[in-house]
C-alpha cells in the first residue's frame, strides 16, 4: 500500500484513496446524467398530465413516463448509491478500494445496461412501464439492459463488501465500522437480496420475450417482480438515511445519541426486507389476507418503527450538538439557528421532513390492507412514492453532492447564491406536487394514465372538477421542482467540469463543514440530558416527533372513515 | 466520535440508551402494533374486506361463462357498438371481462343487493377501478377474482381501468348502474 496512492484532502480530513476516488467520480458524474435525462422526461410526463397543458400524444407519454421511471428509480439512484458505497468503504474508513478493475467492470456493465435499455424503450416497443407486467411484451432489450446493469450494480456491492475484509484485515480502523458505513453496509445486503430477486424475475422474462419460454404467471411475476420493486426502496433508504447521519456529522460533527439504537433500526430494515413486496399485492387475486397483513406490515411494522426511530434520532443527534454548542434557548433555538443558507443542511432537513411526513405516513396508510382497495392503483401511488424517492432519497443525494463538489472534486461550487435557494425549490416544489397527487389520488383519479376526460372513449365519466384543479397544481408545482433539479444538474456539471478549484477553505463556499477536524463535543456537566429538558437530550425533536405522531395518527383515522363510506365488499 | 468515524466506545453497545430514545421507541412501537391489529380488527368488524376468493381460469372458460349470462340477463344496448346491459338477479354470480379496451358486459344492479361479482382479464392485466365509490383491485389473466358487493349508494359508477394496459389504457371504460330497490 503506497501512500501516493492517497490523497488527504486538507480541508475536510478526509482520505481519498486515488482509484477509488475516480470511481466515485465516474459514478456521480453518470448518475447525475441520468438524472438529467430522467428529469426530461418528468418535464414532459407532468406536462402531460397537467389537464390545461396536455402535451404529448398518448404514445409518447406512454413511452417518456417508462424512461422516467426506470432511468430515475434505477439509473439514476443506483448509480449514485455505488457511489455512496465506494465513499462509505474506501474513504470512511481510509482503506485502498478492493479491485478496482472489477469496479470499473461493474461500471462499464452498468452503462452498457442503460444505454441498451433507453435504446429499446426509444425504439417505442418497450413502452411497458418500469413494471413490464407480462404478458404485456416489450422488446428483449428492454430486460436484457435491466440484467447488464444489475450486474454491474451486483459487482458493485460485492467490491464494497471486499473492501470492508480489507480495511479489517489491514486494521485501518479501530473497533467498529462507522455508523454511516453500517448503513451503507445495510443499503448494500439488500441491494444483493434484492438484484437477486430481479434476476430470478427478469432473466425468464427475457427468455419469454425472445421465445424460450411460453408462458410466465402474472401473479407470479407481480410477486417476484415487486421483491425486486419494493425492496430496492429499502436500499434507498438505507442509503439515504445513512446520508442524514453522514450530513449531521459533516456540517455540525454530530454523533449519533446512541449507536445501540441506530444500529439496530438499520439492523430491523435487513430483518424485515423480503416482506415488503406485499405492499403491491394487497388487492391481488389468490393471496389470503394472512400473508397479507403479515408482510404489508412487515410483521408488526417493525420496518416502519425502524424509520420512526430514524426520524428522531438523526435531528435528535443534530439538537444535542447545538446544545453542546450553547444554543440551549427554549426548545427550538437549535434548529432555528442552524445553517438554514447552507444547502447541505436544508437539504438534507428538507429530506428527513418531506420524507417523515409525506413518504412515510402515506406509506404506511395506503400499505394497509384494507384501506389500499381506495388507493391501488391511483395518482396517490406515485403522489407517496414521489416523497420517498425524490424528497427523501433525491435531495438526500444532491445535498451530499454539494458536499463533494468541493472535498472529491475540488472544484469550487459555482452560483452559490443560486444553490443557497434550489434545497427548498426542489423540496417544496416537490411537497406541493405529492399532496396535490395525493388528493386527485384520493378522488380516484388513476396513475399512468393520458387522458383524465376520456375523450376517446365510448362511455365517458367525469371526475369532479376538484380533481382537474389538484391536476393543475401537480402540473405547475411538478414544473416548479423540475426547475429546481434543473439548477442542480447544471450547477454540478458546470462546477465539476468548470469551476475554480479549491485552494483554501474560503473557497468553498458552504463555510460550515467541519468533518475530521470537527472539535468533539463536550459533553457538559450531568450529561447530555443537562443540555436539554425534562430529562431528554433532545426535547426540541421529541415534540417534533409527537407532532409527527400526531398528524399520522389524525390522517390514519380519517382513511378509515373514508374507507367505511365505501360499498361493502367481502 | 461523529456518524462517520468509529464509534468511540469500543463497546458502545454497552452505552446505556437516552431517556429520549427509550421513551420515542416505547410510543413508536405502540403505535406500530395498534396499527397492525387495526387490520384484522376490520376483517372481524368492518364492512369492506376482500374475501380473497379467488380461482384459476383460462380466457375461454371465463368468456363462455359471461356469454351464458349475457345471453340471459341482458335487458337493452347501449351505444353505438350494441354493449350489452345486464341485469342479473340480485345474489347471483356475475360475470365481468376485461379486455383491450373495455369492460365487457355492462351491468344493472339494484340498491341494497348483493352480488357475487367475478372479474377476470383475456388478455394483459387490467385495472378495476370503480368510480366515483373508489374501489380498486387488480385483475390478472388466467386468474378469477370473485368480489361479494353490495351496492348502497344509487346511481351511475363507472369502471376504470387503473393498471397500463397499452395505447388503449385510457379508453377503457365500463358501467355499473344501481337502480333503486323494488323496482
Ligand atoms: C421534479 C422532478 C419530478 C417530477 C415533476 C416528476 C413527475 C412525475 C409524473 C408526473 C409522473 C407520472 C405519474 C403517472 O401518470 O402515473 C411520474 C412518475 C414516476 N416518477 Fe417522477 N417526477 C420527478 C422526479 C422523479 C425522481 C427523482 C424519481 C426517482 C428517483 C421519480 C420516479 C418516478 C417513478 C418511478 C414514476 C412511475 C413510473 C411508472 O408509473 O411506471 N420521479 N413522475
Ligand atoms: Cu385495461
Ligand atoms: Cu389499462
Amino acid at each position: 500500500m503506497s501512500a501516493e496512492l492517497f490523497r488527504t484532502c486538507p480541508e475536510s480530513g478526509l482520505q481519498f484513496h486515488k482509484p477509488a476516488e475516480r470511481l466515485m467520480k465516474a459514478h456521480a458524474v453518470a448518475s447525475i446524467v441520468f438524472l438529467l435525462i430522467g428529469g426530461v422526461g418528468a418535464l414532459l410526463v407532468t406536462l402531460t398530465r397537467w389537464p390545461a397543458v396536455h402535451l404529448l400524444p398518448a404514445d409518447r407519454f406512454y413511452q417518456l413516463l417508462t424512461m422516467h421511471g426506470v432511468d430515475m428509480l434505477i439509473f439514476w439512484l443506483i448509480t449514485f448509491e455505488i457511489a455512496v458505497l465506494y465513499f462509505c468503504s474506501s474513504t470512511l474508513l481510509k482503506c485502498r478500494l478492493a479491485t478496482p478493475k472489477i469496479a470499473w467492470l461493474g461500471f462499464a456493465l452498468m452503462m452498457i445496461g442503460m444505454v441498451v435499455n433507453n435504446l429499446a424503450v426509444m425504439n417505442g416497443d418497450a413502452s411497458v412501464m418500469m413494471t413490464s407486467y407480462v404478458p404485456m411484451p416489450a422488446n428483449p432489450n428492454f430486460y436484457l439492459g435491466l440484467i447488464l446493469f444489475a450486474v454491474g450494480a451486483l459487482i458493485g456491492c460485492f467490491v464494497f463488501l471486499g473492501t470492508l475484509v480489507i480495511a479489517k484485515e489491514e486494521k485501518t480502523y479501530e473497533g467498529s465500522i462507522p455508523l454511516v458505513t453500517f448503513g451503507a453496509l445495510t443499503a448494500c445486503i439488500i441491494a444483493v437480496f434484492t438484484i437477486a430477486s430481479g434476476a430470478i424475475i427478469l432473466i425468464p422474462t427475457y427468455l419469454w420475450s425472445i421465445g424460450y419460454i411460453n408462458h410466465i404467471d402474472p401473479a407470479m411475476y407481480r410477486l417476484i417482480w415487486w421483491a425486486l420493486g419494493h425492496s430496492s426502496q429499502q436500499i434507498n433508504v438505507a442509503a439515504h438515511v445513512a446520508v442524514w447521519y453522514a450530513i449531521a456529522a459533516i456540517v455540525f460533527g454530530a454523533r449519533p445519541l446512541s449507536e445501540k439504537v441506530s444500529r439496530t433500526a438499520f439492523f430491523l430494515y435487513i430483518a424485515f426486507l423480503q416482506l415488503a413486496s406485499a405492499h403491491h399485492l394487497l388487492v391481488d387475486p389468490g393471496l389470503s389476507s394472512e400473508w397479507k397483513i403479515f408482510n404489508t406490515s412487515y410483521a408488526m411494522y417493525l420496518a416502519v418503527l425502524a424509520s420512526m426511530v430514524h426520524g428522531l434520532t438523526v435531528p435528535g443527534s443534530i439538537e444535542v450538538a447545538q446544545r453542546a454548542k450553547g444554543l440551549t434557548n427554549g426548545l427550538f433555538e437549535w434548529l432555528r439557528k442552524a445553517p438554514w443558507s447552507n444547502p447541505i443542511f436544508s437539504g438534507m432537513f428538507i429530506s428527513l421532513v418531506g420524507f417523515g411526513f409525506i413518504g412515510g405516513i402515506s406509506g404506511v396508510i395506503m400499505g394497509t390492507e384494507q384501506i389500499n382497495i381506495i388507493i391501488h392503483n391511483t395518482i396517490y401511488v406515485p403522489g407517496h412514492f414521489h416523497a420517498t424517492v425524490v424528497i427523501g432519497t433525491t435531495l438526500a443525494f444532491m445535498s451530499l453532492t454539494y458536499f463533494l463538489i468541493p472535498t472529491l472534486f475540488r472544484k469550487q461550487v459555482m452560483f452559490p447564491g443560486l444553490v443557497k435557494w434550489q434545497p427548498y425549490l426542489f423540496g417544496f416544489g416537490m411537497a406541493v406536487f405529492t399532496l396535490a397527487m395525493m388528493g386527485a389520488g384520493t378522488l380516484g383519479v388513476e396513475r399512468r394514465h393520458w387522458d383524465m376526460a376520456f375523450t376517446d372513449s365510448m362511455l365517458g365519466f367525469d371526475y369532479p372538477a376538484s380533481a382537474y384543479t389538484f391536476m393543475g397544481i401537480v402540473g405547475i408545482s411538478g414544473t416548479a421542482a423540475v426547475i429546481g433539479g434543473a439548477i442542480f444538474v447544471l450547477v454540478t456539471v458546470l462546477s465539476v467540469f468548470f469551476g475554480k478549484p479549491v485552494d483554501s477553505e474560503s473557497a468553498w463556499g458552504f463555510t460550515t463543514s467541519r468533518v475530521l477536524r470537527a472539535e468533539p463535543i463536550v459533553v457538559p456537566e450531568g450529561g447530555h440530558a443537562a443540555a436539554g429538558k425534562w430529562g431528554f437530550a433532545a426535547p426540541g425533536t421529541f415534540l417534533l416527533a409527537i407532532f409527527f405522531l400526531v398528524i399520522f395518527v389524525i390522517y390514519y383515522v380519517i382513511n378509515w372513515k373514508y374507507l367505511a363510506s365505501v360499498w361493502p365488499i367481502s | 466520535m461523529s456518524a462517520i468515524q468509529p464509534p468511540a466506545e469500543i463497546v458502545w453497545w454497552k452505552q446505556p440508551l437516552d431517556r429520549v430514545e427509550g421513551t420515542w421507541i416505547a410510543i413508536a412501537l405502540t403505535w406500530s402494533l395498534i396499527m397492525f391489529f387495526m387490520m384484522p380488527f376490520w376483517h372481524i368488524y368492518g364492512k369492506q374486506n376482500l374475501s380473497n376468493e379467488a380461482y384459476r381460469t383460462t380466457p375461454q372458460a371465463f368468456l363462455a361463462k359471461t356469454q351464458a349470462m349475457v345471453d340471459e340477463y341482458t335487458v337493452r344496448t347501449e351505444t353505438a357498438a350494441n354493449l350489452p346491459v345486464v341485469r342479473p338477479p340480485p345474489g347471483s354470480d356475475v360475470y365481468l371481462v376485461g379486455r383491450l379496451w373495455q369492460w365487457w358486459p355492462l351491468l344493472e344492479f339494484e340498491k341494497g343487493q348483493t352480488y357475487r361479482l367475478h372479474i377476470s382479464s383475456m388478455d394483459w392485466q387490467h385495472g378495476f377501478s370503480l368510480q366515483p365509490v373508489n374501489i380498486n383491485t387488480q385483475i390478472l389473466p388466467g386468474y378469477e377474482m370473485v368480489l361479494t358487493v353490495t351496492p348502497d349508494t344509487s346511481g351511475e359508477q363507472t369502471i376504470i381501468c387503473n393498471e397500463f394496459c397499452g395505447i388503449g389504457h385510457h379508453t377503457m371504460l365500463g358501467k355499473i348502474y344501481v337502480t333503486e330497490g323494488g323496482q
